[in-house]
């Protein structure tokens, strides 16, 4: 009842991807409504991560069959940078190094493409300072990072917060955090849960891609998937983090092939 | 569509300069001998002195062959199927800007180099090559005042024979490679810059060499010297028709410093690369030299190559003065089917001699780019530094780069250093500048100006945004 109300932002239908004519997604379903925060969990493999790029629209991988609408548009449809302007951000999991342009530009070009979408001003240089100040403090990141080139020579933490700082510039309607805890302290990890609970808002959407736990103590999810073998095996509240926690992955696979061979 | 196949894709924009002006030309026939020497040379008005240097290079050309060490695969150049004189007519007195035909004018306004008096840009004294001959300078009387000639060389010869006959020649004797002597044979004009002891030359000096008819070689010569104390930043920019057949460029400059001098030589080439397949385009043959005569001279080259269908230059210094220093900013950018080799010579002679070199390769599509530097520290030489960097960069998987730095010692008390590095524009990093929204052909360019950014900060100011602009705009196309 309450999801009829509510807008749905992605949809994800019947999703087939290859990666050099290998199958990596074998059929993906998924509802990601406003509001919601979805954690996406499984082994390593399972292909959490190729759906999130998928989504985001990386040309490694090639559709083979199903759709992907983000509001109203066929996201198979679109060039990544397109994706973008429109709300979807992927924080990369292992965030890229770009030597020789600096962080500080790429910020200020990438905030005004999307702006640009949202038909709100351009910054120019000193006001997107000012812009990038406030949104700096929500990840409690070190100005000097913004004068340095994208991502290099940045620590895992410290390449992590500029991944959520883009994501508080850019104010995707769509975040999906591609295992955004990996490599990170626990200090650390707090700083990015709250920038991400500081961004989440009624009119947006988060998927997690996380393998452990200690992520979704500081985020709490609606919704928990299971994926493995390319396909999401399992759907549940928060509690079915915990019992994977506890018992890890074997239960799930075993249900979900005795279900296949009763079919 | 992989990230692969889009950089394929990219393709150079259309050539923007690649208009030809309609222009009544005097052209001499087609083919080089003595007569047509001994014609270039009347027709120009020029003493004795000059004739003698022509036909002596002319002579040394006959016994010479054409250099084929280069990483650079073109069709043989028929030498006697090149009209070796071209002008347009009407333009043999310049006395001043009325006089020059409006065509021309409006040719270099076309070009972004206004020339006449309202509208020429501040600060940057202009002499405008149009084929064979000089057609304008701008603020020549204003540099005057200072005591700063900037001419054609074709005056020069005539006002100052003196200097012409001191210098001309010095630094790249007329035997030196085969195509500096086919240049002393037939070079038609170019610029001439004379700084006076202890003068700051007050603006920026600019050559812009325009080559418009298609069968006409260009062989300018550029002479510029800094007396003692003196400075000067001069800068060239070359543009072409296309034609889908090749045009020879030969160019030769020399620099002359005396102690304490400095001239600082910045090129922004953009000659017709040529199209997708290959065709037409300019092959590019260029002997540049400076000598740091001086005690603590410095000569310092920054180029930024983009055009030609093959370009073969080596801006090189040789330091004689003791802790004199030589400098090489290079960006060379090839896309398509073009071929570069180009690099340095540092000859370090004097004591405490220093020199730095920093070249960027960028390959796009099938081209090839090579670096080719020697450094070389005499015997004399104690003390001598050097350093260089060479990054190549390649853009898709069907361009390639080459480094090949020579480096000759006779000196145990020289220190030279030697930095190379290839790198690829990576998908990864195409998508994740993608992912954030920024377009496939920014992200690239994001990327190569980022690569480029020591160079660029060696360009004068005004230049160095442009240099940027036209990168960008040669990598710029039709993407899927």
């Amino acid at each position: 009842m309450l999801k009829s109300e509510t807008k749905l932002i992605l949809e994800v239908c019947d999703l087939h991807a290859n990666v050099e004519d290998q199958p990596i997604l074998n059929g993906v379903n998924l509802q990601v409504y406003a509001g919601e925060i979805h954690a996406i969990m499984g082994r390593n493999g399972s292909g959490k991560s190729t759906l999130s790029k998928v989504i985001a629209g990386h040309p490694a991988y090639k559709i083979t069959g199903g759709t992907i609408k983000f509001e109203d548009n066929n996201l198979l449809d679109l060039d990544p940078e397109e994706r973008a302007r429109l709300g979807v951000f992927l924080g990369f999991q292992y965030p890229i190094e770009i030597p020789g342009v600096s962080n500080l530009e790429f910020l200020r070009v990438s905030t005004n493409a999307r702006r640009e979408y949202e038909k709100k001003e351009e910054l120019d240089t000193f006001e997107f300072e000012d812009f990038v100040q406030e949104k700096l403090k929500i990840v409690k990141m070190d100005p000097a990072f913004l004068n340095r080139s994208v991502n290099e020579g940045f620590s895992g933490g410290e390449k992590k917060r500029n991944e959520i700082l883009q994501m508080a510039l850019l104010e995707p309607k769509l975040a999906i955090l591609d295992e955004t805890d990996s490599g990170l302290d626990i200090d650390a990890l707090r700083v990015v849960a709250a920038g991400v609970n500081k961004l989440a808002t009624p009119n947006t959407a988060t998927i997690l891609i996380t393998h452990y736990q200690r992520l979704l103590n500081e985020i709490t999810p609606n919704y928990v998937h299971v994926m493995a073998n390319g396909k999401i095996l399992k759907t549940a509240g928060k509690e079915l983090a915990l019992q994977l926690e506890k018992s890890g992955y074997d239960w799930i696979e075993q249900i979900s092939s005795n279900k296949e061979e009763n079919q | 569509m992989t990230g692969q196949n889009t950089v394929d894709k990219l393709v150079s924009k259309p050539y923007k300069y690649g208009f030809v002006t309609d222009i009544e030309t005097e052209k001499i026939d087609k083919g080089i001998n003595e007569d047509v020497i001994k014609l270039i040379s009347r027709k120009k008005d020029e003493p004795e002195f000059l004739l003698e240097f022509r036909l002596r290079a002319y002579k040394q050309w006959l016994k010479m062959k054409e250099p084929n060490w280069a990483d650079l695969k073109y069709p043989k150049i028929n030498y006697q199927d090149i009209i070796y004189y071209a002008a347009p007519k009407k333009s043999e007195k310049k006395a001043s800007l009325d006089d020059v035909d409006p065509k021309l004018l409006e040719t270099f306004d076309k070009l972004g180099i206004p020339l006449s008096e309202q509208k020429r840009l501040s600060n940057v004294a202009v002499d405008a090559v149009f084929d064979s001959v000089s057609i304008a300078t701008t603020y020549k009387e204003k540099l005057a005042e200072h005591g700063v000639v900037f001419c054609s060389i074709s005056e020069a010869v005539v006002d100052y024979p003196e200097l012409i006959k001191r210098y001309l020649g010095s630094v790249v004797p007329i035997s030196d490679n085969y195509f500096a002597a086919l240049n002393s044979a037939v070079f038609s004009d170019g610029s001439f810059v004379y700084i006076p002891k202890g003068i700051n030359c007050p603006m920026e000096l600019s050559s812009y060499f325009r080559i418009n008819s298609g069968d006409t070689g260009q062989f300018e010569r550029t002479l510029i010297i800094a007396e003692e104390r003196s400075s000067v930043s001069y800068l060239e920019g070359c543009t072409a028709p296309m034609f889908d057949t090749n045009t020879l460029h030969a160019a030769v400059v020399e620099l002359i410093a005396l102690d304490d001098a400095s001239i600082k030589y910045s090129t922004v080439q953009n000659w017709y690369a040529g199209n997708e397949e290959g065709v037409g385009g300019i092959y590019n043959f260029v002997t540049k030299r400076g000598h740091c005569r001086g005690k603590r001279s410095k000569i310092s080259w920054s180029q930024v190559e983009t055009g030609s269908a093959i370009t073969w230059k080596y801006p090189s210094c040789i330091l004689q003065g003791e802790k004199s220093v030589g400098e090489f900013y290079s960006v060379a950018l090839t896309n398509n089917l073009q071929k570069a080799d180009t690099g340095t010579k540092m000859i370090h002679i004097g004591a405490q001699t220093r020199s730095t070199i920093v070249s960027k390769g960028i390959s796009a599509g099938k081209s090839s780019n090579s670096y080719r530097g020697l450094v070389q520290i005499g015997p004399q030489a104690t003390g001598a530094r050097n350093y260089s960097q060479c990054d190549s960069m390649l853009i898709g998987d069907q361009a390639s780069a080459n480094t090949y730095p020579y480096i000759r010692s006779q000196q145990p008390q020289s220190n030279v250093e030697h930095e190379a590095s290839t790198c690829r524009i990576s998908e990864d990093q195409l998508f994740y500048l993608q992912s954030r929204g920024i377009n496939f052909e920014e992200a690239i360019s994001m990327m190569v100006s980022g690569f480029c950014q020591d160079v660029f900060n060696q360009l004068p100011m005004e230049f160095a945004a442009e240099a940027d602009k036209l990168l960008a705009l040669k990598l710029e196309g039709s993407v899927g």
